[in-house]
């Protein structure tokens, strides 16, 4: 078996009296794809966004690439420049071109030259099949071009992990299909481990390695696409599954 | 609305220019009240005041005596007394050295405000440009004779003092309102404690204090000019308000932003300068340009401790007995001043607005 690349040992974390992650364990191996879901509020988002410390765990240890996240701030941001994520809404930033938004992070965090870290910004932004729009403002595109480039923004600091909270749902559904083409053209290309929340199943069956199902802040179920499609153990994923795929 | 959206006729027909007044002017009973009101406001005003500024006016007159005679204004006396207006108290053979400061310092200002130059550069320009204004004013090589900031007045001391004010203000600010944002309780506290109480004393009691009160606190034989004093008074005045319009903007900042900088791995220091201050200041530039415009005529505060800032040489001006009585022409005249550099910079903020909008928020 493959070393694991992000580990969690029994994170718990709380909103005040709100118990949202309970006793979670999870071992991602490198490479690994793994596709979130559960219920809304059951806690997918707050448990990727441990992963790169937006939310803090209270007790338990987060491991990612050997690195253990405490309240040192060189880990943090040694662990943050490892880890890319893509947002429901973006977060791009509008006061900056495309091409800006692209080269801010690899200007400064991984401190390049600006006319190499515009090349690499170009040949992400010719992979989300975006180039034409380098110069503009991200008020300027749609949803679906937005949310490439924010796809191509994480890319461009060369990550080791990738997670995506529901990349897709805010957007126009005929805006879906373009942002998980290039999605799953990352999962294809292997190499890259994955974290994504997401309802979209066909994503999963066809990229996936383990389907994680998670309700009221526990990791109730994983397994496989197949088996976790075809042969569900527990209720509660049972009712998920037959309310999403009617 | 729905009458409108019905009948919308093609653009063309409605622009003749009947249509434009009767559309604009005459739209509705309260409209038309109100056209004819303003009409006959301007009509009652307009007339005696062009015929007193300029009709009646005497500009040449060389006694005050044969000014009044004029019946209008008199605006000689402008002529007479517009360099102990402009540049106070300063040795009378020496005022050329205000005028150029005056000069370079404007010309910085208009320089900052072009976007091509906002880079290091200015900051070279800044450092340039003061050393030559200090040099100007106090003098004292170059054969320049030296002249006491104590005898420094006019136009260049309200420019010298807002500049300034305002310069170092903002960066001031802007560190009180994110620490006022700050996790840090210490610093939080100190900068809530700070801003209150900057906040709660008028300015003129700041200036009186600073001017009367900081030398008792100060130790026997140490001094801080009294000039540089109520520069600094200005400062923490107006650094307290900024820091207070600065924290609106950071405010209106959505989470998402700190979250992708923060995602990204950007520091604290890269995601407040890139990401977060750029949005933020953007947003309150209408605010901020009238912070900038209070504080300028602020200034005029500085009389009480004794310095004559334009308003103040004004005055002296009007006290000269040859001249009595000609306050209206002397008040129009640095009013007129106080009008054009407020309005630029009101004009200029409108600008940057346009300027600086790139997000057509979807
Ligand atoms: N900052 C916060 N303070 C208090 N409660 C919070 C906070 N953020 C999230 N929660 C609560 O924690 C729970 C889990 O939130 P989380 O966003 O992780 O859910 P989710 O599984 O991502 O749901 P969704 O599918 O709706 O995005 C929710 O009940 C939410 O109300
Ligand atoms: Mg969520």
């Amino acid at each position: 078996m493959a070393e694991s690349i992000i580990e969690l040992q029994s994170v718990n974390k709380w909103y005040g009296e709100f118990h949202v992650l309970r006793n979670i364990n999870l071992n991602v191996r490198k490479g690994e794809r793994i596709v979130i879901c559960g219920p809304s509020g059951s806690g997918k988002s707050t448990m990727i966004r441990c992963i790169n410390r937006l939310e803090e765990h209270q007790k338990g240890h987060i491991l990612v690439d050997g690195t253990e996240l405490t309240n040192d701030l060189k880990n943090i941001d040694a662990i943050r420049r490892e880890v890319g994520m893509v947002f429901q809404h973006f977060n791009l930033f509008p006061h900056l071109t495309v091409l800006e938004n692209l080269t801010l992070g690899p200007i400064w965090v991984l401190k390049k030259p600006k006319a190499e870290a515009e090349e690499t910004a170009m040949k992400y932004l010719n992979r989300v099949r975006i180039p034409e729009q380098a110069n503009k403002y991200p008020g300027q595109l749609s949803g679906g071009q937005q949310q490439r480039v924010a796809i191509a923004r994480s890319l461009c600091m060369n990550p080791k992990i990738m997670l995506f909270d529901e990349p897709t749902s805010a957007l126009d559904p005929e805006m879906v299909k373009e942002v998980l083409d290039v999605m799953i053209g990352l999962a294809q290309e292997g190499g890259m481990t994955m974290l994504c929340v997401t309802h979209e199943m066909g994503f999963a069956r066809k990229v996936a390695d383990r389907v994680i199902f998670m309700d009221r802040g526990e990791i109730i179920e994983q397994n496989t696409p197949e088996e976790f499609f075809s042969n569900p153990q527990n209720e509660r994923t049972q009712l998920f599954l037959s309310q999403i795929l009617h | 609305m729905t009458t409108a959206s019905e009948s919308l006729p093609p653009p063309t027909a409605s622009t003749g220019p009947i249509a434009w007044v009767k559309e604009r002017l005459f739209s509705s009973p309260l409209n038309t009240i109100l056209t004819v009101l303003s009409v006959w406001i301007v009509l009652m005003s307009l007339p005696p005041f062009i015929e007193w500024a300029l009709i009646k006016a005497s500009f040449t007159a060389s006694t005050s005596q044969e000014c009044r005679a004029s019946g209008g204004a008199c605006w000689a006396f402008i002529g007479q007394k517009y360099r102990l207006m402009l540049f106070g108290l300063y040795p009378y053979d020496e005022q050329w050295r205000p005028l150029i400061a005056a000069i370079v310092m404007i010309a910085m200002i208009i320089v900052s405000t072009v976007q091509r130059f906002w880079n290091i550069s200015l900051l070279f320009i800044w450092v340039g440009g003061l050393a030559v204004v200090a040099i100007l004013m106090w003098g004292g090589i170059f054969g320049l004779r030296y002249v006491e900031d104590t005898q420094w007045g006019g136009l260049p001391l309200t420019l010298i003092l807002s500049t300034f004010g305002i310069a170092l203000a903002f960066p001031f600010g802007i560190l009180l309102a994110l620490g006022r944002r700050s996790k840090m309780p210490a610093i939080k506290t100190l900068c809530v404690l700070y801003i209150e109480l900057i906040r709660g004393v008028p300015l003129i009691s700041m200036l009186f204090m600073s001017s009367v009160m900081l030398p008792l606190f100060l130790p026997e034989g140490f001094s801080i000019d009294k000039l540089l004093r109520a520069q600094i008074a200005i400062i923490m005045f107006a650094a307290a308000y900024l820091a207070e319009v600065v924290r609106g903007g950071l405010q209106a900042i959505p989470k998402g932003q700190y979250e992708g900088a923060d995602s990204l791995g950007l520091s604290y220091g890269q995601k407040m300068s890139f990401i977060i201050l750029p949005q933020a200041l953007k947003i309150v530039i209408p605010p901020l340009c009238s912070l900038f415009i209070a504080v300028f005529k602020d200034t005029s505060l500085v009389v009480i401790i004794g310095i004559y800032d334009l308003m103040q040489s004004t005055k002296v001006a009007l006290t000269d007995p040859a001249w009595r009585g000609f306050s209206i022409e002397a008040y129009v005249f640095v009013s007129a001043i106080y009008f054009i550099f407020c309005y630029g910079m009101s004009k200029y903020s409108q600008n940057l607005e346009v300027r600086l909008a790139t997000g057509h928020k979807r």
